[in-house]
C-alpha cells in the first residue's frame, strides 16, 4: 500500500485501539486532510475523536497540551511543514517541557504530524526540513518514516509513547507504494535501520533522502562502488550504534538530508561518529544537503535537493581521500 | 463608581450595592472566611517580598490589590474544577489548597514546578503569556468527551490580553463550547505597559465579538467576584458555554520585585486605589452588619502571622538540589543522551548519582 494509506491505517488501529486517541488539525474531517492521510476516519470515529480545528496552529498544539493534561492523547495534524512556526511557542515552551515542570504529574504524551521536505512541486512554505528546531530542544523527540510499513508502526508507536513525537512524514513519499507486514513492527520506533549492506561509504539519511540514497548507491555498485544505506529513522535521539558499526566497517560516511546542513541532523551525526569512530576514518564525514538559502521556487527545487548525483560527487570525494 | 458597567455588590466604604442580576448569597461566616483568605494572602504576599528582599528568593510576583479578584474566584470553584494559572495567582493556589511553601518552591529557585497540580486540580504556572489559556480550553474539550459536570477556570492578566494564543483560545471555546471560564485580572499595567496601549474598548466587551458573554466585576469586591465567577462555572458545567470576565482591579505592588512602578505610574493613580482596598470594605461590612467583634480579626491577622513565620522557616529549609535532579523528568521514557548526562555528572563527581 501507499505510505498515505499505511499511515491512514496507523491512525485508524490506534483510534481502534484507545479510546482516548483523538485526532485534531485544519481540513482533516469530512475532506481527510489535504493529503488525505485522515480519509474516513471521522465518518467512522465520529467528530468528537477526529476533530476539524478552526485555522490556528498554536491552539491545536497548546489545547492537545489541556486534553493531555486531562489524559487524552491527541495527533496534532499540521497541514504543511511551514505552517508549524505559529505553534513553535507552544511546542518548545509547554510541550517539551510540562512534564519537567509538574515534576512527573503530566504525561505530554502527544504527537505532531508533520509533513516536511520538498520535491512535490509547490509554492513557498510547502516544502521545508524544520527537523533541527525540534530536536535541538530537550523534552521533545522526533522521529521520520521512509517507507510504508514503518509509516504504519511508527504512527502507531508515537502515539502509544508517552513522550511528545514530532512525527514527520516526507510527503514527496506518500504516494509510494512498499508493503506492510501487518504482524508486528520491524523495529523498535528510535532505532536505526539498516536498508542495504555494503563495505565502501556509508550513506546516513532519513525521509525522502532514503530512497534517494537507494538509487546513489544502485548507480555507485555499477561503477564497482559498495555503499552502505542507514536510514536514521529517529532524528532526535540518534541511534548511532548501528552507524558506528557500520562506520568502523567502511571507515568513509555521508550524511544526506533537505535541510541546510549548520547546526543540522547531519552535522550532529558527523560530530558523534568522528568521536566515536576516529580511528577507523579513511576520509572526514561529509554532508550532503540543502543549500543555505530560503528554500527556492519549486521549479528550481531539484537543484536544492540532495540528487544521486550530489550523492555521487561526495562518495567521488570520500573514496579519493586514500587513493 | 468605576464604572457604570461594573458589577459591583460592596462598595469601598463597605455599603451594600443593589444590582439587576447578581445578588450576594453568602452568610456571614463564609464573609469572614473569604475576609481570613484575604488576610492571610496578603500576609503571605507580604513575607515572600520580604524574603526575596533578603535574599531568599529569587524572584517574586506580589498579588497585593488582587485579594478579592483571587479569594472570590478561588473560592467560587467546585472542588472537581480545575484553574490554570500564571504567576501571580497565589490566592488562587491557597483556595485550592496549595501549602504555601510550595507556591514558593519555584521562586526559591530549586524546582521548576513546586505541587502536584493533579491533586490540587491546579495548574502549574506558566510564564509564557497566553500560553495556559489554550491548555485550559484543551482540558475543558476533555471534559466535554469524558461526559463529566466540571469546568475550568483560566486565569490571565490584562497583559496576556494581546497575545495571539489567548485570543485563539476565545475562537477554540466558543467553537467547541467548552465549559471554560476566563478570568482576566485586568490589573490596568503589565510591567510598564498601561492598560491603554493594548485595547481600545473594555477588554470584557472582547468576548460579544468571539460569541459568548463577557462580564465587567469590581475586582476588588470579593462578593461580586465570588457570584459572578460561581455563575459562570455553574453555566459552564451544565453545557452553557463559556464565559470571560474582567476582574477590575489594581497591581499596587511592582509587577515582580525585579520592577520600579515608580518609573512609569504616578503616586496619585496609587493613592485612588488604595481607598478601593479589597480587605478594608469587607471588614467595615463584617464591623458594621455582623457585628463582629475586633477579637475576631484580631485572631485572623494572629493566625496570618503564625503562618508566616512557618513560611519562612520552611523556606529556610530548602537547600540546594542535587544537581542529577535536572535529569528526573526530562523525559518520562529512558533518553540516551538524559543517561550520558547523568553518567558524566557522577563521573565528574558533583553528584553521587542518589536521583531516582
Amino acid at each position: 500500500m501507499t505510505m498515505a494509506k499505511a499511515l491512514n491505517e496507523g491512525l485508524r488501529r490506534a483510534l481502534e485501539k484507545d479510546p482516548k486517541v483523538l485526532l485534531m488539525g485544519e481540513d482533516i474531517g469530512k475532506l481527510g486532510g489535504v493529503f488525505r492521510i485522515t480519509d474516513g476516519l471521522q465518518k467512522d470515529f465520529g467528530e468528537d475523536r477526529v476533530v476539524d480545528a478552526p485555522l490556528a496552529e498554536s491552539a491545536i498544539v497548546g489545547t492537545a497540551v489541556g486534553l493531555a493534561i486531562r489524559g487524552y492523547r491527541t495527533v496534532c495534524e499540521m497541514q504543511f511543514d511551514g505552517f508549524v512556526y505559529p505553534a513553535f511557542d507552544q511546542i518548545v515552551s509547554q510541550v517539551a517541557k510540562l512534564h519537567k515542570r509538574s515534576e512527573g504529574a503530566y504525561t505530554m504524551g502527544l504527537v505532531i504530524r508533520l509533513p516536511f521536505q520538498g520535491g512535490i512541486g509547490a509554492i513557498e512554505h510547502h516544502s521545508e526540513s524544520p527537523e533541527a528546531y525540534f530536536a535541538q530542544t530537550a523534552g521533545l523527540r522526533v522521529v521520520s518514516c521512509s517507507t510504508p510499513n514503518d509509516a504504519y508502526w511508527m504512527i502507531q508507536q508515537s502515539i502509544e509513547h508517552d513522550d511528545p513525537i514530532i512525527f514527520c512524514e516526507p510527503k514527496s513519499r506518500y504516494w509510494e507504494k512498499g508493503e506492510v507486514d501487518l504482524d508486528g513492527p520491524a523495529h523498535g520506533l528510535f532505532s536505526s535501520v539498516v536498508r542495504r549492506e555494503g563495505t565502501d561509504v556509508t550513506l546516513i539519511g532519513y525521509g525522502s533522502s532514503v530512497k534517494t540514497m537507494l538509487r546513489a548507491a544502485d548507480t555507485a555498485a555499477h561503477e564497482g562502488v559498495s555503499i552502505e544505506v542507514i536510514d536514521a529513522c529517529s532524528i532526535s535521539p540518534l541511534d548511532f550504534a548501528p552507524m558506528v558499526a557500520s562506520v568502523e566497517k567502511t571507515g568513509r560516511f555521508i550524511t544526506v538530508q533537505e535541510a541546510p546542513h549548520t547546526a543540522s541532523i547531519g552535522s550532529e551525526i558527523v560530530a558523534e561518529l568522528t568521536q566515536r569512530c576516529f580511528y577507523s576514518l579513511r576520509a572526514p564525514g561529509l554532508r550532503v544537503s540543502g543549500y543555505h538559502v530560503p528554500y527556492p521556487a519549486s521549479r528550481i527545487e531539484e537543484d536544492y535537493r540532495p540528487s544521486v548525483e550530489r550523492i555521487l560527487d561526495a562518495v567521488d570525494r570520500v573514496m579519493g581521500f586514500d587513493s | 463608581m468605576i464604572d457604570e458597567e461594573l458589577v459591583q455588590l460592596l462598595t469601598p466604604e463597605g455599603e451594600r450595592v443593589a444590582h439587576s442580576d447578581y445578588v450576594s448569597t453568602l452568610t456571614s461566616e463564609e464573609i469572614f472566611a473569604l475576609y481570613r483568605d484575604m488576610v492571610i494572602v496578603r500576609r503571605l504576599c507580604n513575607e515572600a517580598t520580604s524574603l526575596q528582599r533578603q535574599g531568599q528568593l529569587a524572584l517574586w510576583a506580589p498579588l497585593q490589590g488582587q485579594e478579592a479578584a483571587q479569594i472570590g474566584a478561588g473560592r467560587a470553584m467546585a472542588p472537581t474544577d480545575f484553574s490554570f494559572p500564571t504567576y501571580r495567582e497565589h490566592g488562587i493556589a491557597w483556595c485550592r489548597g496549595v501549602a504555601p511553601e510550595d507556591m514558593l518552591r519555584i521562586f526559591r529557585a530549586v524546582t521548576t514546578g513546586g505541587w502536584d497540580p493533579q491533586k490540587y486540580r491546579h495548574a502549574v504556572p506558566t510564564v509564557v503569556l497566553g500560553n495556559q489559556a489554550l491548555h485550559a480550553v484543551g482540558y475543558a474539550m476533555g471534559i466535554q468527551r469524558d461526559g463529566a459536570e466540571e469546568a475550568v477556570l483560566a486565569l490571565f492578566g490584562d497583559g496576556a490580553s494581546s497575545q495571539g494564543d489567548t485570543l485563539e483560545s476565545f475562537v477554540w471555546a466558543a467553537a467547541f463550547n467548552a465549559p471554560v471560564v476566563f478570568f482576566c485580572q485586568n490589573n490596568q499595567w503589565g510591567i510598564s505597559t498601561p492598560s491603554s496601549l493594548q485595547f481600545k474598548v473594555p477588554l470584557y466587551r472582547r468576548a460579544e465579538g468571539f460569541g459568548f458573554p463577557g462580564i465587567r466585576v469590581d475586582g476588588n469586591d470579593v462578593l461580586a467576584v465570588y457570584e459572578v465567577t460561581k455563575r459562570a462555572l455553574e453555566n459552564a458545567r451544565v453545557g452553557g458555554g463559556p464565559t470571560m470576565i474582567e476582574a477590575y482591579t489594581y497591581r499596587m505592588g511592582a509587577h515582580t520585585t525585579s520592577d520600579d512602578p515608580t518609573r512609569y505610574r504616578v503616586d496619585a493613580e496609587v493613592e485612588v486605589w488604595k481607598h478601593r482596598d479589597p480587605l478594608a470594605r469587607v471588614k467595615a461590612l463584617l464591623t458594621r452588619e455582623y457585628q463582629t467583634k475586633a477579637s475576631a480579626f484580631d485572631e485572623v491577622v494572629a493566625e496570618a502571622e503564625s503562618l508566616a513565620s512557618k513560611l519562612r522557616v520552611d523556606v529556610l529549609a530548602m537547600g540546594r538540589p542535587d544537581p542529577i535532579t535536572m535529569f528526573d523528568n526530562a523525559y518520562a521514557d529512558q533518553h540516551p543522551l538524559v543517561d550520558e548526562g547523568r553518567r558524566e555528572m557522577v563521573e565528574l563527581g558533583v553528584s553521587a548519582g542518589t536521583s531516582p
